[in-house]
């Protein structure tokens, strides 16, 4: 018998009962989230589990949603069955002043540059991370460039021309 | 197919089987030739430059079209690239230069030896190019000085070569002590270089 979204996520119900909501699948593909005390419950469940053997983390990434009060940052992490050929999402939101979540790098090894990319991007503080510093921008930099309240352009250039830019 | 092919249709005969490069003005007779010092050597620097190809991006793709065979930067005395600085005249910065690869360029800079000049090809290496963003150096001369500026998005071959030749009437028209001179050192200074 095959993997099947509906057989995941009754498996994950009678693991954690009301701790993971929001089930629904895009495209195809099974997402939900959990608290984000769960994270690494839930990573491990899902690793370790021999009928649902996601042990291949795909991506490692986050979402600014600014208007979301409390639940700002969400940290996406998509993980793969090898095995059965599954895909599943698996969401965690955190609040944008206290961004504080547990790291995968002690199950994936992966996570940790992803992380660290995380970090740089968004300033999710990863707990429990080996080395969490800048990896892609440059180190002084004192804001986190994807969320959005920081604007894309350079600010340093004075020769724009506003009119051209439909600002002026 | 396309419209038809309507430049260059004549076939030209070639004009002489070896091209030389010409004699600056000077004094000759009968087993001598006096010239100025300055133009020897600038005759010399030019046609011998040693480039230090810096590509980054879409640019070092350009380049690598201009040192083939069908553009040819080897005619004008390119024909070796070296990869390391100490060895090198010009530096060619080509591509997309991220600020935290600026204080790379710089170094790269530094390590060159006297004299040496650099060229700015593309868009991206001359002013950030359509990367206004946080992440892009905006020009490349906020880190180092640089001789001459290559716009395009790329360029095509033909403007890569058009920037080497005006990089070789600079050489060949620049005089000896440029480099010890106090505006040289002014610009240098400028850019924090000692």
């Amino acid at each position: 018998m095959s993997l099947t979204n509906d057989r995941i996520k009754e498996r994950l119900i009678e693991k954690f009962g009301e701790q993971v909501s929001a089930f629904s699948e895009p495209y195809g593909m099974l997402t939900f989230e959990a608290p984000k005390e769960f994270n690494l419950k839930v990573l491990n469940f899902l690793y370790d589990d021999d009928e649902l053997k996601f042990r291949f983390l795909t991506d490692l990434q986050a979402v600014h949603y600014p208007d979301n009060k409390g639940r700002e940052l969400a940290v996406v992490y998509h993980l793969h069955n090898l095995v059965d050929n599954v895909r599943i999402r698996f969401k965690v939101f955190t609040d944008i002043n206290t961004p504080d979540v547990y790291t995968a790098t002690g199950l994936f090894s992966g996570a940790n540059w992803m992380e660290r990319e995380t970090y740089d991007f968004f300033g999710v503080n990863f707990v429990g991370h080996p080395n969490l510093k800048r990896i892609l921008n440059v180190d002084e930099m004192d804001y986190f460039p994807m969320r959005k309240e920081y604007p894309l352009e350079d600010q340093t250039r004075i020769d724009k021309d506003d009119e051209m830019f439909g600002r002026g | 197919m396309g419209r038809p092919v309507s430049y260059n249709v004549n076939v030209k005969p070639l004009e002489k089987d070896i091209s030389i490069a010409g004699m600056p003005d000077g004094h000759q007779g009968e087993g001598f030739f006096a010239t100025k010092l300055n133009d020897v050597v600038g005759l010399a620097r030019k046609n011998s430059i040693w480039p230090l190809p810096f590509a980054t991006s879409c640019c070092g793709i350009e380049f690598m079209a201009t040192m083939g065979s069908h553009y040819d930067l080897a005619r004008f005395g390119s024909e070796r690239v070296g990869f390391s600085p100490r060895q090198c005249d010009l530096l060619m910065v080509m591509g997309t230069i991220a600020k935290k690869m600026g204080p790379v360029v710089k170094q790269v800079y530094l390590q060159m030896a006297e004299p040496r000049w650099v060229i700015a090809v593309g868009a991206c290496a001359s002013s950030g190019g359509i990367f206004d963003t946080y992440s892009v150096l905006q020009g490349i001369d906020q880190v180092v000085p640089v001789d001459v500026y290559v716009p395009g998005c790329p360029p095509r071959p033909e403007a890569i070569i058009d920037g080497v030749m005006r990089i070789q009437d600079l050489i060949g028209k620049e005089s000896l002590r440029r480099r010890n001179g106090d505006r040289y050192k002014q610009l240098l200074e400028s850019y924090g270089i000692q």
